[in-house]
């Protein structure tokens, strides 16, 4: 209860700090994607404060100028929901080799009590470079250990985490047991073996579990345990419980597992072998973060297209899912997020899914869908416009971009390099 | 006369008693016998392919005195019966490690832990490298062991030859019988080969840290050997290359352990001119034609895999088709070397349990084997690799009498050793009088009647007992005709007994004792003969073993050929190349030409060469000819990765000096990586493979063209120039390498000018040493004593830089490194031909321009380290319109199958056209590769290296549908489809036979999968990703 006053005093400061540059601004003749999967040629978009107050064809209707701030028209132009870039550590680190910068792992191995909102720095030097690619929210997320923390949604423009926080402790992110682990050793090169500590770390997390459920359940509690607290939400339902796992018998284990809890929001994160056991997936009704489609199938003998095309398997089988990158450099990937759902699209999705997979889906399974991720009346004005296609590098080209209503700016320290050279060395 | 008691006497009396036998000369070593010993009736392998059925064997002093088939028998010698039974000649073992013992030093990857060992641990007038263990001499060290004897006697082998297995170099080795006698007895030959290898073993210090390395680090040890033995007046005592040079003449025995190893040993013998009896990995099957070229001799081990635990469906899905196919095939290894006319010899070495060794040969044999080859790679051809072939391996008159007595042929599944004679001595295994009591009896007691069966084994029979309907294990012994056993009758009563067998009868009369104390006689009464055919007799049948067919290359994608027979090469050439033109009809063709695209035209190919574009060109009358109907699709030249880790083995940088310019990459390549057939669906098609950045001067690339389903050496680039990697900054610094390593020169950027001002300094220097020696006559070199200078394969290859027929590609970030480059560069009068990953090219664009130097970058890749932090991804873009000639590159064996979208987002990032995007990864790095000559564009004269994209190929939704390469199609979608389709199957017909394998109780293990590594730059061998997890 407490935490929820809190987040709701966030939000409140962050209206009144933000409250001078609101405007009303409709915009005019863009291809609007809605993020759900529908289309609006020639829309009108009209944002009011903070939030779309229209969203329509705008066909048949008669504009009145004088009631905007300004109207823009956007002809030709494609208007988007901000992109959702979820399980990510952008935010938490500058320079990835330098130790002094990296804040996204703990010491230990049960962390729930570690918060990624924290770390999260609004001036870190890569957030200016992955907005201006039509993302605009990030699910900071802690790494490492079994139990690695608790994530939060938050805004790429802020001027701290306070301000930039959209949903705080979202979930607690749990790295489910391998069953099989994957090694490197001078005589075998990497090969996979049976995970030696895998009943050993279950029986952990059983107990974990078990101990932090009874302690949740108990009426007055003497001895505070703040690992136990953090996990009050996550059993209570209003928090995820994130599970990651690849394989398909770890996430089937980490499903059972999370229903052996009582776990009401379970989300599989990772998932590359999902597409085997879909329609367990669908029948508990357990949506997927998806590794990044960029990626190489795990064994020699796989399909060699076959994570390119899981995101199409998932949706065909009508397993709610969404796009996200972790893995290497994850960070600094994360402004190619559109460019992998556009991979998608080359291997099944249609444009308008692939699009769903890094807005609508993903804020469904963040829980923020009555906030982001969709163009739709009421919700926030976090949209972006590009040039042409957004999924497509060749036309991914942000013009235009809006946080709950607040202008982006789409300059950063690369732009003016570019700028800087260009200009010595007198080329256009 | 009971033979078998009279030899015990002989044995145990031996010291004990004189004998002095008068039609022999007396020996001065007192205890000697000198006793002849006559083996009679028994059937004779005097050599593999020499039986005498009933002949007789004799033998004195360790000798063979005669063998044949009518031999008269001298009355003193000792007889013995072996009717029915079976003499070989002892085997011989050409890989042991017999008798030597020897601790096992620091295990490899220990970087983590230790900080850099830069020298040698090794005190004393030695070399510089610890794996260069050329003065170990085994008959030093070797001290016999009896169980270990044993062990490979019941296996029957005779002798051995026991070599250190550790190092690059290991010394020589000993051969040995494995005799009862003492080490001076045992030693048949002190020296007989010498050992190499290209790993460097137990060695703790940091260089070689990879294959490429060692073979480095065993090529400069041969030339050192070479120039050291040369040199006259050197100042130089070095213990090592003395003994090497001592070695070299021995024969030569080099551990390939791997088919593609097999091949780097034949080559590196060919350089040095050696002719190395390579000891094989069991895979060699695999590429036989190609092991077979070396033209070489081999060790090939038996160390046939077990099966694949697959119940679990999911878990099995991990076994990779190459495992399960290498399960299947691997017994017929040896087959493959018989077939292919490859002399050969077999080894114990190399099994998990020495005892598999017998079962493991039979299964050769059924797996295609012939006895008399295998029994020649057994006796006479180990015996002839070491130049024995007079002394051993035969039983001839006067070879040593080295021979095991088996009950039958020693191929049938329950033939058993019963004796080894090693050195005219026993080792007895089985009483060779003992009769086969195997059958149905009834056991008479006056109480009751009980059947017992004895069955099994012949030599080692088992018994059960049935008291009234159950059946009980008998407890009995079986010695000398004596049956002694006991059983429990009911819950108290034991009754014990025992009786003499009467062997014509096959019954046995004796007395037995009750609980009570009652002596009762008894009857054992022979009913019936048990089958012998049992279930584990093997169906001979070859038909039945429907083993698969060899794919190529050995891994999933690989395709069979459709007959096995002919030439191989012909027949793969012709078998890939199946068609002589290929015509594109109707594609959007992105020439290279200009800046535009042709729209609908037709490109006609012949004979791998693009011969024409126009449009509507006739379909061609030739028999083999493709056309490809490509309406809506494009095409444009196969991508050119120029900075690429793919198919490469066992290490990317040999990081453990600040140059390795002595390593190439072309040595280490593996053209089995499945990451060539994923790129291929990503339309590369050529690429070139860098060593790592670990250090300033790194080593030589080796350029391929992804031609999957070849050998290695097939897949390079014909006569491309050479190149060699550079490198700069953090990486070469090892700022990010943890604190432990902050020895090696350099640490600053600073050191690393001088590093390179030190290194072309002295390349300079050695080079013209080398050049005015070579100007010399022989009459001046000879008059005025001059030495040969010493060839040195790291100077030798700065040195081609500087004679500009080495060119560089150096992985660079910031600016003021560049910069550094290009002037020493300039001081040396050279150019640096590219610099790679340039994140900071922008900020020097127009001094490149001005240096002449080509740009090879990443798209968008930043702030995964602090050197790039300034790094744009406009970079691109900045240096193409500066007129550098540029190219995007992908370190990376992912994103190297999208580098159609990597060169794509300099259209957004800095506005670059369509066809500038796509010239950043096909004519750019053609060009900086002197490469573009031939491939890089679409132009009547080059060669078809073409790439068939379903959509605008710069964009995110284009998909590669055709690949081709010097005009032949490497990748089709449609064929993928078929590939698929035959892994699916494959998979299931060896599942499923894995699944009969468990169900008929032969061990299983649970599946272990091996990955092939991927690469980046700053991978480190035997170093966990995390450490150095950047480029």
């Amino acid at each position: 209860m407490k935490k929820l006053i809190y987040i709701f005093f966030l939000l409140l400061s962050l209206n009144c700090l933000a409250q001078k540059t609101y405007r009303h601004i409709a915009l005019i003749n863009a291809t609007a994607h809605i993020g759900n999967g529908k289309i609006i040629e020639n829309s009108l978009v009209v944002i009011n404060k903070t939030k779309l107050e229209i969203v329509s064809s705008i066909t048949g209707i008669r504009l009145n100028p004088a009631a905007y701030d300004t109207v823009i028209d956007l002809q030709g132009k494609h208007i988007y929901p901000g992109i959702i870039n979820t399980n990510n550590v952008l935010g938490l680190h500058d320079a990835e080799a330098v130790r002094a910068t990296r804040d996204f792992s703990e010491v230990g191995n049960i962390n729930p009590h570690i918060r990624a909102l924290i770390a999260y720095n609004t001036d870190n030097i890569i957030t200016p470079t992955v907005k201006t690619n039509g993302i605009l929210y990030t699910q900071v997320t802690p790494r490492d250990g079994l139990i690695s923390g608790s994530s939060s949604i938050m805004a790429l423009e802020g001027w701290n985490w306070e301000d930039a926080v959209l949903k705080a402790d979202d979930g607690i992110h749990l790295n489910f047991p391998k069953a099989v682990n994957k090694r490197f050793s001078e005589d075998e090169g990497v090969s996979t073996s049976i995970n030696k500590n895998y009943i050993s770390e279950i029986n952990y997390l059983n107990k974990f579990f078990e101990d932090a459920q009874a302690y949740c359940l108990t009426n007055n509690i003497t001895e505070k345990n703040i690992r136990f607290e953090a996990m009050r939400s996550v059993f209570d339902g209003t928090a995820n419980l994130y599970l990651r796992a690849e394989k398909a018998k770890d996430i089937i284990s980490a499903i059972n597992f999370a229903e052996k809890f009582n776990i009401k929001k379970s989300v599989i994160v990772g998932g590359k072998e999902s597409y085997k056991i879909t329609s367990l997936l669908k029948q508990k009704n357990i949506p997927v973060m998806l590794n990044r489609v960029n990626d190489l199938p795990d064994n020699a003998d796989d399909d060699i297209d076959i994570v390119f095309k899981t995101p199409y398997l998932l949706q065909k089988d009508s397993v709610l899912f969404c796009l996200q990158l972790e893995g290497d450099m994850e960070a600094m990937q994360s402004r190619n997020l559109p460019f992998n759902a556009g991979v998608a699209v080359a291997y099944g999705l249609t444009k308008e899914q692939a699009l769903s997979s890094i807005t609508y889906n993903a804020a469904k399974i963040l829980g923020v869908d009555k906030e982001i991720g969709i163009l739709e009346e009421g919700k926030l004005a976090s949209i972006v416009i590009s040039d042409g296609d957004i999924l497509d590098m060749k036309t991914n080209n942000i013009i235009l971009a809006y946080i709950s209503g607040k202008s982006v700016n789409l300059t950063n320290k690369q732009t003016e390099l570019y700028l800087k050279y260009k200009t010595k060395y007198g080329i256009k | 006369m009971k033979k078998s008691s009279i030899l015990i006497l002989l044995l145990s009396f031996f010291s004990l008693s004189f004998f002095s036998q008068t039609t022999f000369p007396t020996n001065s070593a007192p205890f000697n016998t000198h006793s002849i010993y006559a083996f009679v009736n028994a059937t004779i392998f005097v050599d593999f392919e020499t039986v005498i059925k009933s002949g007789t064997l004799l033998i004195q002093d360790g000798k063979v005195l005669n063998v044949g088939e009518k031999l008269e028998l001298p009355k003193n010698a000792v007889v013995y019966d072996l009717k029915g039974k079976f003499i070989y000649p002892s085997f011989i073992d050409l890989y042991s490690d017999y008798g030597l013992s020897h601790e096992k030093g620091l295990a490899q990857g220990q970087r983590k832990s230790h900080p850099p060992q830069m020298e040698s641990n090794v005190k004393g007038a030695y070399g510089w490298n610890q794996a260069i263990k050329s003065d170990y001499e085994a008959n030093k060290f070797f001290i016999k062991n009896k169980d270990k004897a044993d062990e490979l006697k019941k296996l029957g082998f005779g002798s051995v030859l026991s070599c250190l297995k550790d190092g690059v170099v290991r010394g020589s080795g000993v051969f040995v019988n494995l005799s009862n006698k003492n080490e001076n007895e045992s030693v048949i030959l002190d020296k007989a080969a010498g050992f190499y290898s290209f790993s460097k073993g137990t060695s703790t210090q940091d260089y070689p840290s990879s294959l490429t390395g060692g073979i480095a680090l065993f090529r400069q040890t041969y030339y050192d050997a070479i120039w050291y033995a040369q040199n006259k007046n050197k100042t130089e005592y070095n213990i090592s290359l003395e003994a090497f040079n001592k070695i070299k003449d021995l024969p030569s025995i080099f551990e390939g352990n791997d088919k593609f190893n097999d091949l780097r040993a034949a080559k590196v013998g060919k350089e040095f001119n050696v002719k190395y009896i390579v000891k094989a990995g069991g895979n060699e099957y695999q590429r036989i034609n190609d092991v077979q070229s070396t033209q070489l001799k081999y060790i090939v081990p038996l160390n046939f895999p077990i099966a694949y635990d697959v119940e679990d469906p999911y878990d099995a899905e991990g076994v990779s088709l190459a495992d399960l196919k290498h399960w299947e095939l691997a017994p017929t290894n040896p087959a493959q070397f018989e077939k292919n006319f490859i002399q050969f010899c077999l080894t114990t070495s190399d099994l998990k349990e020495k005892k598999d060794f017998l079962p493991n040969l039979r299964k050769a044999i059924k797996y295609g084997l012939s006895e008399k080859a295998a029994l020649k790679a057994l006796t006479v051809n180990p015996a002839t690799f070491i130049n024995l072939q007079d002394k051993i391996g035969s039983l001839k008159k006067e070879y040593l009498a080295n021979f095991f007595i088996s009950n039958k042929s020693i191929f049938e599944n329950d033939a058993v050793i019963m004796q080894n004679w090693v050195a005219g001595e026993p080792t007895i295994f089985a009483d060779i009088d003992a009769q086969d009591i195997r059958g149905n009896y009834v056991l008479i007691t006056p109480a009751k009647k009980y059947k017992i069966q004895f069955s099994g084994d012949a030599t080692s029979p088992r018994a059960k007992i049935t008291i009234d309907t159950t059946k009980k294990n008998l407890n009995f012994t079986f010695l000398n005709n004596l049956l002694t056993f006991s059983f429990l009758q009911d819950s108290i009563n034991v009754v014990r007994a025992n009786g003499n067998y009467n062997s014509s009868t096959k019954s046995l009369d004796g007395k037995g004792q009750w609980t009570n104390g009652d002596w009762f006689d008894f009857k054992l009464v022979f009913e019936s003969s048990i089958d012998t055919t049992t279930k584990s007799k093997v169906p001979q049948k070859k038909t039945e073993l429907n083993l698969g067919k060899v794919i190529y290359p050995f891994n999933a994608y690989g395709e069979s050929l459709p007959e096995e027979q002919g030439l191989f090469k012909e027949q793969w050439n012709k078998f890939k190349n199946r068609y002589s033109a290929i015509l594109i009809k109707n594609a959007n063709i992105w020439t290279n030409d200009g800046d535009s695209v042709l729209m609908e035209h037709d490109v006609y190919v012949v004979d791998g060469k693009i011969v024409r574009i126009a449009k509507n060109i006739d379909a061609p009358k030739l028999a083999f000819a493709k056309i490809i109907d490509a309406k809506g699709k494009h095409l444009t030249p196969g991508i050119i990765d120029e900075h690429s880790h793919i198919a490469l083995t066992a290490g990317v940088n040999e990081g453990a000096q600040s140059s390795s310019a002595e390593v190439r990459m072309g040595d280490v390549l593996n053209p089995e990586d499945i990451n060539i057939y994923r790129q291929l669906s990503g339309g590369v098609t050529c690429a070139q493979l860098l060593h790592g950045s670990a250090n300033p001067i790194g080593g030589q690339s080796a350029i391929i063209k992804l031609r999957w389903g070849y050998s290695a050496e097939d897949l390079k680039y014909e006569k491309a120039d050479d190149f060699i990697k550079f490198a700069l900054g953090e990486n070469v610094k090892q700022s990010n390498w943890g604190d432990q390593n902050s020895i090696r020169f350099p640490q600053s950027r600073m050191g690393v000018e001088q590093l390179y001002n030190d290194y072309f300094t002295r390349a300079r220097e050695y080079d013209l040493q080398w050049k005015s020696f070579l100007k010399l006559s022989a009459k001046e070199i000879e008059k005025n004593k001059i030495q040969v200078p010493r060839k040195d394969l790291d100077l030798e290859a700065v040195a081609e830089i500087l004679n500009k027929k080495r060119f560089i590609t150096c992985h660079s970030y910031v600016q003021s490194e560049i910069n550094m480059l290009m002037h020493i560069a300039d001081t040396f009068g050279f150019k640096v031909n590219t610099f790679t990953h340039i994140l900071e090219g922008y900020k020097v664009a127009d001094k490149m321009k001005a240096h002449g130097v080509n740009a090879s970058t990443f798209s968008d890749w930043w702030a995964y380290k602090n050197e790039v932090v300034e790094a744009i991804p406009y970079n691109a873009a900045i240096l193409t319109k500066m007129g550098v000639n540029t190219a995007i590159n992908s370190d990376d064996a992912e994103m190297a199958r999208r580098l159609n979208q990597e060169a794509a987002k300099s259209i957004k990032y800095g506005g670059l056209t369509e066809v500038e995007a796509l010239k950043l990864v096909t004519l750019n790095p053609a060009k900086m590769l002197h490469i573009d000559d031939k491939v890089g564009s679409i132009k009547v004269g080059k060669v078809a290296d073409l790439v068939l994209w379903t959509d605008n190929p710069m964009s995110v939704y284009a998909m590669a549908d055709k690949t081709i390469i010097d005009g032949q199609i490497y990748f089709d979608r449609d064929e993928d489809v078929k590939l698929k389709q035959y892994i699916k199957e494959e998979r299931a017909r060896l599942i499923a036979k894995l699944l009969i394998e468990k169900q008929s109780g032969a061990k299983v293990e649970k599946p272990k999968i091996k990955h092939d590594r991927l690469y980046h730059c700053n991978t480190l061998e035997g170093v966990d990703e995390e450490i150095t997890g950047q480029r």
